[in-house]
């Protein structure tokens, strides 16, 4: 930030000066650190919350006024969860969910984007529009004829209910189709004139070199599904194909508030995958994130 | 399943064929044969790409989205579930209903209050923090940026059972905290001058994470000479950033303010969660009363309420583009 005085020999008798320079190379501004630690503590204390009221036992979770560090830590909440919740079954069903939806949104989406970013044909620019154009709508814009739509098909007592409306979605193709557009024509040229056919040169060719974006699409595509909760709340007419912030919903409304060491574990159960796994690779995620809304 | 499919493929069929067609007889009369069957190869791929994508697309999307369009002007509620199409039009009738509703007001200002509120306090608070770690801090930077991001990957529903455990009343973090400081805390979520609030900052905590990723990389990417440049020019600090740095951020922040603010103006998991609407009414978003119409079988007013909120995130988007786009 200072090229100039750091370019200046340093004076003897500025000692102090010359430190302050250092402090401020290493550190930034020392004042900073105070308030954006606070800020820090602000933004992690419902989660250090969720983390000690899920081991407490029930007497401290009556107790006023509270305490932080659970007195005798339990797993009881958990133990209570999986057995009369049954978030067993929640959990594999937002599991199969979220693989399904993510694992279709990266082939459709990605062969649409493809097409609209390399490929040459009537209606071409229709057909971006019309994809592009919807999305702005909100769900909530299409969920009661989607809901008439999905029962009629007979598939509200199943999980291919909860599926199918998302399989496709216009913002992947958005994606694949502004990642895909940067790689070369030369390349997919080449291999034409070596005699690959049209749909060989797409699965050997581009999909190879789109991982980057085929990865930020899945991590986005899978949060959502996994935190996706007004559709699966209308469509799931049972137990059987809750989802976890469906069950946790429900179980959250009514008697069992009361019960918070309950919730606060359910909670985590939905949470700690996706952090985990967020914490793990936050350095690409937060990467992808940045470059999709830099486009 | 099957009624579906057989609707939707013999049009894209249709299309199909057209396109292939077409452009094999335009490109047959300016190039060689050989060229216009290269095109013709390229068209049937790219169709047949496209074709998996637009199957689903026109099911759960367009047709659901002009079939609701529809719903919002038929007397949808005597029908059965079997037979949507044994309906009459009713014009506008619904919307009628709609803005005769006293209690749809009070969602719309309710979500009218929430977008504007926490919208603003969102992006600044993300702008904040992204110049404060770009700028301010050279240790530690990976750990406050991961910190301030981890509420966005968070459901919101869960996050909503946290939050409603925290505020509590009497075993609750947050007045346990107020208490260390001697006040006596509300009942947060039972206080109609307090349950909306409590929403709005729950939403600038869970997103203002998303504003700040996006805008650092948007810093990073601000060239270093043209910041000396200015230093050099006598520019202050703040001078820098309003006139070097923020413009150079302004398409990155559009576009978080309007994917945020659609985001909002679809404000539900956590009233859902929380309170129900209440107490009063005073937490019903426009989602909210949508949602319970739905439940209460009157599918055509949700339709309709729901191509109200549509109407109005298209004009908070227009009104974004017109205040943020960049002036040159």
């Amino acid at each position: 930030m200072s090229t100039l005085s750091t370019l200046r020999t340093p004076q003897p008798g500025t000692n102090r000066a010359l430190r302050r320079r250092r402090i401020r190379q290493n550190w930034g501004q020392p004042w900073l650190y105070l308030p954006l630690a606070g800020a820090l503590l602000l933004m992690i204390a419902p989660f250090l919350w969720m983390l000690s009221g899920s081991f407490k036992p029930e007497a401290d979770i009556r107790r006023v006024p509270p305490v932080l560090i659970p007195t005798a830590p339990t797993t009881a909440n958990y133990g209570e969860l999986f057995s009369t919740l049954d978030f067993t079954s929640m959990f594999a069903n937002s599991v199969i969910v979220a693989l399904a939806v993510t694992a279709g949104n990266l082939i459709f989406c990605s062969m649409l984007g493809y097409a609209l970013a390399k490929l040459e044909f009537r209606g071409q620019r229709a057909v971006f529009l019309l994809v592009m154009g919807t999305l702005m709508i909100p769900g909530l814009v299409t969920f009661v004829p989607l809901y008439v739509l999905v029962a009629n098909m007979q598939l509200t007592g199943s999980l291919l209910g909860l599926i199918l409306p998302f399989l496709a979605t216009p913002f992947g193709v958005f994606l694949m189709r502004q990642f895909i557009s940067t790689l070369p024509d030369e390349l997919i040229d080449a291999a034409r004139v070596d005699g690959c056919r049209e749909l060989a040169i797409f699965a050997k060719i581009i999909l190879p070199l789109t991982k980057p974006a085929l990865a930020t699409l899945g991590i986005i595509t899978f949060l959502g599904s996994w935190n996706n909760f007004l559709w699966p709340l209308v469509v799931a007419q049972n137990e059987s194909q809750y989802t976890l912030p469906v069950g946790l919903a429900l179980a959250s409304s009514g008697q069992s508030f009361t019960r918070f060491g309950i919730l606060l574990a359910g909670a985590m159960v939905v949470l700690l995958p996706v952090m985990i796994v967020f914490l793990l690779f936050q350095r690409q995620f937060v990467a992808g994130i940045a470059t999709t809304g830099l486009k | 399943m099957t009624s579906m499919s057989t609707k939707t493929l013999p049009e894209r069929g249709g299309t199909h064929e057209q396109g292939t067609a077409g452009s094999e007889r335009s490109a047959g009369r300016r190039h060689s044969g050989l060229r216009s069957a290269a095109r013709g190869r390229q068209a049937r791929a790219a169709w047949a790409l496209a074709a998996p994508f637009l199957a689903l697309f026109l099911a759960f999307m367009l047709l659901p989205v002009v079939w609701s369009l529809l719903m919002g002007l038929t007397d949808t509620k005597s029908a059965d579930l079997r037979t949507p199409l044994n309906v009459s039009f009713v014009g506008l009738d619904n919307y009628v209903r709609l803005f005769e509703d006293p209690q749809f007001f009070t969602a719309l200002r309710n979500t009218a209050v929430f977008v504007l509120v926490a919208l603003p306090l969102t992006l600044a608070a993300g702008l904040a923090a992204a110049v404060a770690l770009d700028r301010g801090i050279r240790r530690f930077r990976a750990v406050f940026r991961v910190g301030f991001y981890l509420p966005v990957i968070t459901s919101i529903v869960a996050v909503a059972v946290v939050w409603k455990t925290l505020l509590e009343p009497r075993a609750g973090l947050a007045n346990l905290v107020l208490g260390w400081f001697g006040i006596d805390g509300p009942a947060w979520l039972a206080d109609t001058r307090f349950a909306l609030p409590v929403m709005i900052v729950m939403a600038v905590w869970r997103n203002l994470g998303t504003v700040m990723i996006i805008m650092l990389a948007g810093l990073q990417s601000v060239p270093q000479s043209l910041m000396e440049a200015a230093e050099l020019d006598g520019a202050g600090p703040w001078q820098r950033f309003w006139r070097v740095t923020f413009p150079l951020l302004r398409p990155a922040l559009l576009l978080t303010a309007v994917t945020t603010g659609i985001g909002y103006l679809q404000f539900f998991d956590e009233p859902f969660v929380m309170t129900d609407g209440g107490p009063l009414d005073s937490t019903l978003s426009a989602t909210l009363y949508a949602y319970k119409q739905f439940g209460n079988g009157n599918y055509e007013m949700a339709s309709a309420a729901g191509y109200v909120i549509f109407v109005l995130i298209v004009a908070l988007t227009v009104l974004q583009f017109r205040v943020l786009r960049d002036k040159d």
